[in-house]
């Protein structure tokens, strides 16, 4: 099965158009927006569309080739999450996006000379680092186009002159990472909120572009740090299809085993943040009791508690321990199940948790698909996008699980997806534990890899959502393009919209139980 | 000799014991020996060994975390390795009250700026300790253009830990190498640290500003 695609060129003046009508043939999901510098031919967009219901992609490419003052229509009004993707594409590579409401840089300082992705980027321009404050405007940027063919720059105040704005961040122990809201408030309702994001941003993607294939998984597990084995799974499947590669059962199966376990891994500590941010302790040191029986297992075949270096291309890093599966029987059967009776007992059913989660922060299935909130965020709502059953990859297709959805939407539904996931991911790894089928855990491969030229997109549905990974080759043995699909950022982008209305101590509950992850949201 | 041998009915006046006295260790021993005998129980040290016992034994580390590092940091701070067992009692959310800092994570140029008011709002005695390779070099993101190599090159860092992330137990060893470090400190009569006033120099400044404007009214 090969994951090329071939996106099909647009002219940037049909751009909209072309998008909108796709939209009405069902593609309601823009699953990815990744921006490219392709050198000569100019600074460019891909932009990547999921039909919901059945989960068929189609790939469509924009190219602007005036390099100095390049622009493209924003189809912000199509997609909601099309407003984030294509600020991160304006701040990497420059490109204006007409008519975006708020086109400001999302991760550099609003300070920072220079777009980092283009090809000819000049690192020397800004210091190594800045000691004084950033400059954080107070107005959202719009570009427009005028009758003249000339691109106008209009600026209009993010917050009203008599809003009440609080900084919550960079650094708050509740914004799980350096993430900075800055609310306006009424009373003590959120009228709005301005995230700021790159307090993290290491410039991955850009760093892979100098890396082999094999250095960029090393950069991969310190994404998603508690989707480690599925970031890696990600980027290991998409240049093993890109390369033709067909890894043996035994792999398939133990990669399957291992995200499952990553997924119980991430859910546990989901609770316990949650727990941990709405003030139950008691409930936060369950969780890490119960987390340490996961990362045993994981130490003990491969040697990391958290950044495990697990998956290679062609296979995994190291076959598995003896007692390999042993303990994962011990974990599925007793720890897991005793854990979650108490979590329920301790904190689901309490009635401070309850009021506080019941109807806060809803969300609807438009809102969702719109927004791009995957992962138990949208399954919380009732959108089916689990990609293990839509495009089931690895060894998910032989075996069986119910995806759970639940319809409200709101922090509690959010909540029970997470913990009732907890209990199918044990289901998963009982079906596939006791027969592992035997094999090479390694293909044999070159010492030096490298990809056919060409770009290919292949998905994992990690702890979070689904987790793309988009990679343009030259036949290089590096990548010329890498790009992740962050199940993170549509999350933080959706927070504005999901905490209108609430009170300032319910942005903690929404923001906890909607589970983001800023390394990952930054890269 | 100004104290009596019989130390039954004797009510200590310090103000009796000539300046001298305290200078004559071979009798404020014996004294005390005499008083151990006599039930009494008294133990003479510097002051600073007891300050630096009580500040080494209640360090309360920030919370700050900027990625990887920082889970591993919970889990140091949870119940299988539990930092409560060597006086780390429990993190603090505010700068103000914190001792020490941790930095967990990879700071980036957006982040540096950040990370200086944190430390600069914390309350003398600080202490930072750089965990994990990025804090310490920039790790694997050495060659990024959006990180600072090595956390040092903003604050003065007293431990290093290596590691990515550092397993639970480094950080522990890393604490309590910061514990060693705090008990050998003088509290009085020397400067343990040599931070220069941050805002010294602005402070001058405005102070220099406000006399010329008073001298031209």
């Amino acid at each position: 099965m090969s994951n090329q695609i071939n996106p099909q060129i647009v002219a940037a003046a049909e751009l909209h158009a072309t998008l909108a009508s796709l939209k009405a043939e069902g593609y309601d999901f823009l699953e990815v927006l990744t921006g490219v510098d392709w050198g000569e031919e100019g600074l460019g967009v891909v932009y990547s569309l999921t039909k919901t219901a059945t989960g068929e992609m189609t790939h469509v490419k924009s190219v602007c080739a005036d390099k100095e003052n390049p622009y493209l229509d924003s189809v912000c009004d199509l997609w909601a999450v099309a407003g984030i993707y294509e600020r991160e594409a304006y701040d990497f590579y420059g490109i204006k996006f007409l008519n975006n409401p708020d086109c400001r840089r999302v991760f550099l300082r609003e300070d920072w000379i220079g777009y980092p992705f283009r090809k000819d980027y000049d690192e020397s321009q800004n210091p190594e680092f800045f000691l004084e404050s950033e400059p954080i405007s107070d107005k959202a940027v719009c570009f427009t186009l005028n009758e003249d063919g000339k691109v106008k720059k209009t600026e209009t105040p993010i917050f009203g002159e008599n809003d009440y704005v609080v900084n919550i961040g960079p650094q708050h122990p509740s914004t799980h990472g350096v993430l900075h809201f800055r609310t306006s408030l009424e009373g003590e309702t959120v009228t709005k909120i301005d995230a700021h994001m790159g307090y993290i941003h290491r410039g991955i993607e850009k760093l892979s572009e100098g890396y082999t294939y094999p250095q960029c998984l090393g950069l991969t597990d310190r994404m998603d740090y508690l989707g480690a084995m599925q970031t890696r799974h990600a980027l290991c499947m998409c240049v093993e299809q890109a390369m033709g590669i067909e890894v043996s059962e035994r792999v398939q199966v133990i990669r399957t085993i291992m995200d499952e376990l990553q997924r119980i891994d991430s859910h546990i500590l989901f609770f316990s943040c949650l727990a941990q941010d709405l003030g139950a302790t008691t409930a936060f040191l369950y969780g890490f009791r119960d987390r340490e029986e996961i990362l045993k297992i994981f130490e003990k075949t491969c040697g990391g508690r958290l950044i495990l270096n697990y998956n290679m291309i062609g296979g995994v890093a190291h076959d598995l321990h003896p007692d390999f599966v042993k303990d994962v029987h011990r974990l599925i059967d007793e720890v897991i199940p005793h854990g979650l009776k108490e979590y329920h007992e301790i904190f689901t059913g309490n009635v401070i948790f309850q009021t506080r989660a019941k109807g806060v922060g809803v969300l609807s299935k438009d809102d969702v698909i719109s927004y791009g909130c995957t992962g138990g965020t949208g399954r919380a709502a009732g959108w089916h996008c689990d990609l293990r059953k839509l495009r089931p990859y690895a060894a998910y297709d032989r075996v069986k699980f119910n995806e759970i959805t639940f319809e409200n939407g709101d922090s509690l539904d959010r909540y029970m997806v997470r913990l009732k996931e907890i209990e199918e991911s044990c289901d998963i790894i009982r079906q596939l534990i006791d027969n592992i089928p035997e094999g090479p855990i390694q293909e044999k491969m070159k010492p030096i890899i490298k990809v056919p030229e060409g770009t290919y997109y292949s998905a994992v549905e990690g702890s979070r959502g689904i987790l793309g990974v988009y990679l343009e080759s030259k036949g290089d043995k590096t990548p010329y393009r890498l790009h992740y699909r962050s199940t993170g950022l549509p999350l933080v982008n959706v927070m504005d919209k999901a905490c209108r209305g609430h009170l300032l101590a319910d942005l903690i509950t929404i923001g906890g139980t909607i589970d983001y992850i800023i390394p990952d949201v930054d890269r | 000799m100004g104290v009596k041998k019989n130390i039954i009915g004797y009510t200590p006046a310090i103000n009796n014991i000539p300046h001298e006295e305290f200078k004559d260790n071979a009798t404020l021993e014996k004294l005390i020996e005499e008083l151990n005998e006599g039930g009494v129980n008294v133990v003479v040290a510097p002051l600073d060994r007891l300050i630096n016992l009580g500040r080494s034994h209640s360090m309360w580390p920030l919370t700050f975390a900027t990625s990887c590092c920082g889970i591993e940091f919970m889990a140091v701070a949870a119940a299988r390795y539990d930092m409560a067992r060597f006086g780390f009692e429990i993190t603090r959310n505010s700068p103000r009250q914190a001792d020490v800092i941790l930095v967990n994570g990879t700071i980036t140029t957006k982040m540096a700026p950040v990370l200086k008011r944190l430390y600069d709002q914390m309350a003398d005695p600080k202490y930072v300790i750089a965990i994990g390779g990025c804090a310490i070099s920039g790790g694997p993101f050495t060659k990024s253009y959006h990180v600072v190599k090595g956390v040092d090159k903003i604050l003065p860092v007293d431990v290093y830990c290596p590691g990515c992330p550092p397993r639970p137990e480094s950080f522990l060893y890393a604490m309590m190498q910061l514990q060693r470090k705090v008990r050998v400190e003088h509290f009085f009569g020397r400067v343990n640290k040599h931070q220069k006033d941050p805002y010294a120099e602005q402070m001058s400044k405005l102070n220099k500003e406000l006399l010329n404007m008073q001298e031209k009214a």
